[in-house]
């Protein structure tokens, strides 16, 4: 079994109570490993791709675009420009020759065809080794058409997720500070980090409106490229997600001078700290916003606990493992489960650093394995191992799960149910239960002559 | 090339071309596909492929990064394949280049000699590769280079005189691959098909989460190819520079049939032909029964779907197949569309379709889905064929889809999907008409429950 370790990424695992605490992170994938990681560019296109009236073209050969193509489960209140996938398709002269031409092409026809009220330009790794002059292009095609053309540095293969997040939040800066703000009310926040999945920001915005909050700017969830111009102007920016947005949010401190918080709308403690958080934040300058936000939480779960119990009941006692892109998610999830009685008994991330992985590992129970930037190999040794009865991930953690009949929530970008919010929480324990408590896992090889054999029976 | 009247790609209509040799190598027994680019590629390909077939789908990478991408990727190359031999155990190693490995300038053939010659002391797994640069071709393409490379590669030596039959079946579901080597079983041969992917992308539960799916065509079946009756390979647009059944009729005299992917009567009457000639057998009662009762079906159901309109799309080799189901049916095919720009394409289009329709579908190469839409206005369409990515434009034109090709990943079960010979034609044709009577039907007014 212990085979399933590659002894460089030995570093990259960690049981909590043995030993202190250390977890290498953040360096690049092993080669031959089979990572769950994607790449740079997909970092880029995580961030953006929700911004619904802006055009984003994937300069690069058909693939990166292809693959990117309406994946995400990020809806749009208007626009939906975002869910069509555009490319300059390079071919082999383009390579040759360069492939500046044909981006400038593309652009001038795609921006004339859809009007969109700016462009990204992602740069991919090909782009990067024929080295493409993107920023010059867009410069060109910005003058022509008058809309902003941005390029989105996301090379492949210079870095992990982390470095596209980085990429798309600068790109996203230099938009912001060019609109108008006269109007906006000094109770305001931007929302960043949260990409509308199944609609999810809009459970998110009516809580914040309850509060007497006004929202300036989803970034980038049903986003739109002139609220992100205007969202200097909010007071506060409201961050959820470790990596994504953090850095736009530092950048806006830096230069505009607005704080910023840490969120999470998962789960139910998460749900309701964030909303506590900002009505702290503006209590000064709206002394009733704490008792309309106390009034929100009461409300809502004079709604969701009832029904939360349902679940509980047989939920409780069950093993959980959590793979997910970003860490931060992680912490949410932990919270999630112990209000279903569930123990969680794995936790890695992709993407995750090494203050993620100390916090994450402090407030998991003694013995669970703290991973970063794992693979099919290891998740399915640690799955038996740990007698998990439940899996959390995404579509590439789907098979593993199942093929070890093992129960599956989809909790990834591609996720078509809302989890987040207290209606969230409560369709998040309805998935967890229908997969953990489905009668199908009796049927399952793996679990068949687990209960042969706890029977006596010998496998 | 390109019928294309623009610059920019809109929704494209193929994938890129490391992604179907990736597919391709999984079909080998104790192979894994290993990309050789940055890790990126190799995680959305799995991606991709993990939500048509919903299995498993390792796909290793040399994960280069920037200083790889400037000093050359041979090291990471080494390591990852000493990494997978290592904690796979993998007999084979299909590695496949993508376009940032091409344009690096790796010489991938020279750093797997020096690989093989550093390393001669270890048992070195088979090493295939094929040259996959995304900027060049299609999904469909690169299946078919790999399937070239894995007969060109690993076929060494002229194998004694068996009586096998080397099937190329192209991309087709494992429930096709299964009903291919029912097929040749009852003709009393056994099929080595190339590449096999009926088990290893559509397994059965099992007690464990298996590092390498067991199924493939064996290694020993590969190399025994050269000694094969003969081969059929599937597919009216392999435009390799050398197909597999190509290479191997070139090399070693195993005489070659090339036919289109048989879906349909004529298609699949050629396909019975082309076994019959190679086996010296005459097809089973079984095959002349399921023919009869096709037929029947046929003429049962040809008025519901007489003259309706077809706009056809996707892989070549499936496009071509399809618009000949179609013909057949009388189906008017008015549009085929296809991402590629196969050369071959518009010819044999005329060819599966003469002596049933007055003139050729219209062909478009090297389209996206921009271009097929812009067109449909004019066409109205009743119906379109093709993959799950022509769904947002069945949905805006209010008309029913036809699922088939790959990928087919907002419906359940894409890979028990079956199309070829008679019984694939008797599913495809029942599921059509039934189709568009579920439209009439939800069309009514009075919705009459009998039609």
């Amino acid at each position: 079994m212990e085979q399933a370790i590659f002894e460089e990424r030995r570093d990259q695992i960690h049981r909590t109570g043995e030993g202190p605490f250390e977890l290498a992170c953040n360096r690049d994938s092993l080669a031959g490993a089979v990572s769950q990681r994607a790449c740079v560019f997909c970092g880029s296109r995580v961030v953006l791709y929700p911004i619904a009236d802006a055009l984003h073209l994937v300069h690069g050969p058909i693939g990166c675009a292809v693959y990117t193509w309406d994946i995400r489960g990020a809806l749009s209140s208007g626009p939906e420009l975002h869910r069509l996938s555009f490319s300059t398709d390079l071919q082999e002269k383009d390579v040759i020759f360069g492939g500046e031409k044909k981006l400038k092409a593309a652009l001038l026809e795609l921006i004339e065809r859809h009007q969109p009220k700016a462009a990204f330009v992602y740069a991919t790794c090909i782009v990067g080794i024929i080295g493409d002059d993107v920023a010059a292009v867009c410069r060109d095609v910005a003058a022509k058409t008058g809309i902003p053309v941005i390029p989105v540095q996301s090379e492949g293969f210079k870095g992990n997720k982390r470095e596209g997040y980085a990429a798309a939040c600068k790109a996203m800066f230099t938009l912001t500070g060019t609109g108008d703000i006269s109007d906006i009310s000094p109770i305001s926040i931007n929302i960043l980090g949260d990409f509308n999945l199944a609609g999810e920001i809009w459970i998110i915005r009516d809580y914040f409106k309850r509060m007497g909050v006004e929202t300036v700017a989803n970034i980038t969830g049903d986003g739109r490229v002139d609220d992100i111009r205007r969202a200097h102007g909010a007071a506060l920016n409201v961050v959820q997600c470790s990596g994504a947005t953090m850095e736009l949010a530092k950048m806006l401190q830096e230069k505009y001078g607005t704080p910023f918080i840490r969120a999470s709308y998962l789960g139910i403690e998460d749900m309701a700290d964030s909303l506590y958080a900002v009505a702290e934040h503006f209590k000064d300058r709206d002394p009733g916003i704490v008792e309309r936000t106390q009034q929100v939480v009461r409300e809502e779960l004079a709604v969701l606990l009832p029904q939360l119990k349902q679940y509980r009941k047989d939920l409780e006692g069950k093993r959980v493992a959590i793979y997910v892109g970003g860490a931060f998610k992680a912490f949410s999830l932990i919270k999630a489960f112990r209000h279903l009685g569930m123990k969680v008994v794995l936790v890695g991330s992709q993407t995750g650093t090494s203050e993620d992985y100390e916090e994450l590992a402090a407030i998991c129970d003694p013995g669970t394995v703290v991973v970063d930037d794992s693979n099919p190999l290891e998740l399915s040794k640690y799955v038996r191992e740990l007698d998990v009865d439940l899996f959390v991930g995404g579509v590439k953690e789907r098979p593993i799960a199942h093929k070890l009949g093992v129960g599956f929530c989809d909790h990834n970008h591609e996720r078509k149910e809302a989890l987040e919010g207290f209606v969230g929480m409560l369709n998040f324990a309805r998935e967890v239960h229908a997969s953990a408590t489905s009668p199908i896992w009796q049927f399952v090889p793996r679990r068949e002559a687990m209960a042969k054999a706890s029977k006596g029976e010998g496998i | 090339m390109s019928d294309s009247p623009y610059v920019s790609t809109t929704n494209a209509c193929k994938l890129c071309t490391p992604l179907g040799a990736a597919l391709a190598f999984r079909g080998v027994e104790g192979a894994i596909p290993f990309l050789h680019g940055s890790q990126g590629c190799a995680t959305y390909m799995r991606r991709y492929i993990i939500s048509h077939f919903r299995e498993p789908m390792d796909i290793a990478s040399s994960a280069l990064g920037e200083k790889q991408a400037v000093f050359g990727g041979g090291p990471n190359l080494k390591k990852g394949i000493l990494n997978v031999m290592s904690k796979y155990g993998a007999s084979v190693v299909g590695v496949a280049t993508t376009c940032l490995t091409e344009t690096i300038g790796d010489d991938v053939p020279r750093l797997l000699a020096e690989f093989r010659k550093e390393f001669a002391d270890l048992p070195l797994p088979e090493i295939v590769h094929v040259s996959t640069p995304s900027y060049s071709g299609t999904h469909m393409e690169g299946w078919h280079a790999a399937v070239a490379a894995l007969a060109s590669q690993l076929v060494t030596e002229k194998a004694p005189d068996h009586r096998r039959v080397n099937l190329m079946p192209g991309l087709v579901s494992p429930s096709d691959l299964r009903h291919f080597k029912e097929i040749l079983a009852d003709f009393g041969v056994a099929a080595t098909v190339l590449p096999d992917i009926s088990d290893s992308m559509d397994r059965p539960a099992l007690l464990d989460y298996e590092k390498l799916p067991a199924g493939g065509t064996t290694l020993a079946d590969i190399r025994a190819m050269s000694g094969a009756l003969g081969s059929i390979e599937c597919g009216r647009a392999v435009h390799v520079v050398e197909s597999a059944g190509a290479n191997l009729e070139n090399r070693f005299g195993v005489p070659n049939v090339s036919l289109g992917i048989p879906i349909g009567i004529r298609e699949t009457d050629a396909f019975f032909a082309a076994l019959e000639k190679l086996t010296g057998v005459t097809t089973p009662a079984k095959y002349i029964n399921e023919r009869g009762r096709l037929v029947d079906a046929y003429v049962d159901g040809h008025k519901y779907v007489a003259g309706k309109r077809a706009i056809v799309y996707g892989e070549e080799d499936m496009v071509i197949a399809m618009v000949a189901f179609l013909a057949e049916i009388g189906v008017k095919p008015i549009l085929a569309a296809t991402g590629s720009t196969c050369k071959n394409f518009k010819a044999a289009l005329a060819e599966v379709t003469a002596g049933l329709l007055p003139e050729p579908p219209e062909a478009r190469l090297g389209v996206d889905f921009h271009d097929i839409a812009e067109q449909a206005a004019d066409l109205a369409p009743d119906l379109l064929v093709g993959h799950s990515k022509g769904y947002t434009y069945a949905k805006a034109w209010d008309v029913p889809l036809l699922r088939v090709g790959f990928p087919i990943h907002d419906r359940f079960g894409g890979q028990r999907m079956r199309h070829v010979a008679y019984g694939g034609a008797q599913e495809l044709f029942d599921r059509l008409v039934n189709t568009i009577l579920e439209r009439k039907q939800e069309a009514s007014a009075v919705g009459y429950g009998y039609l």
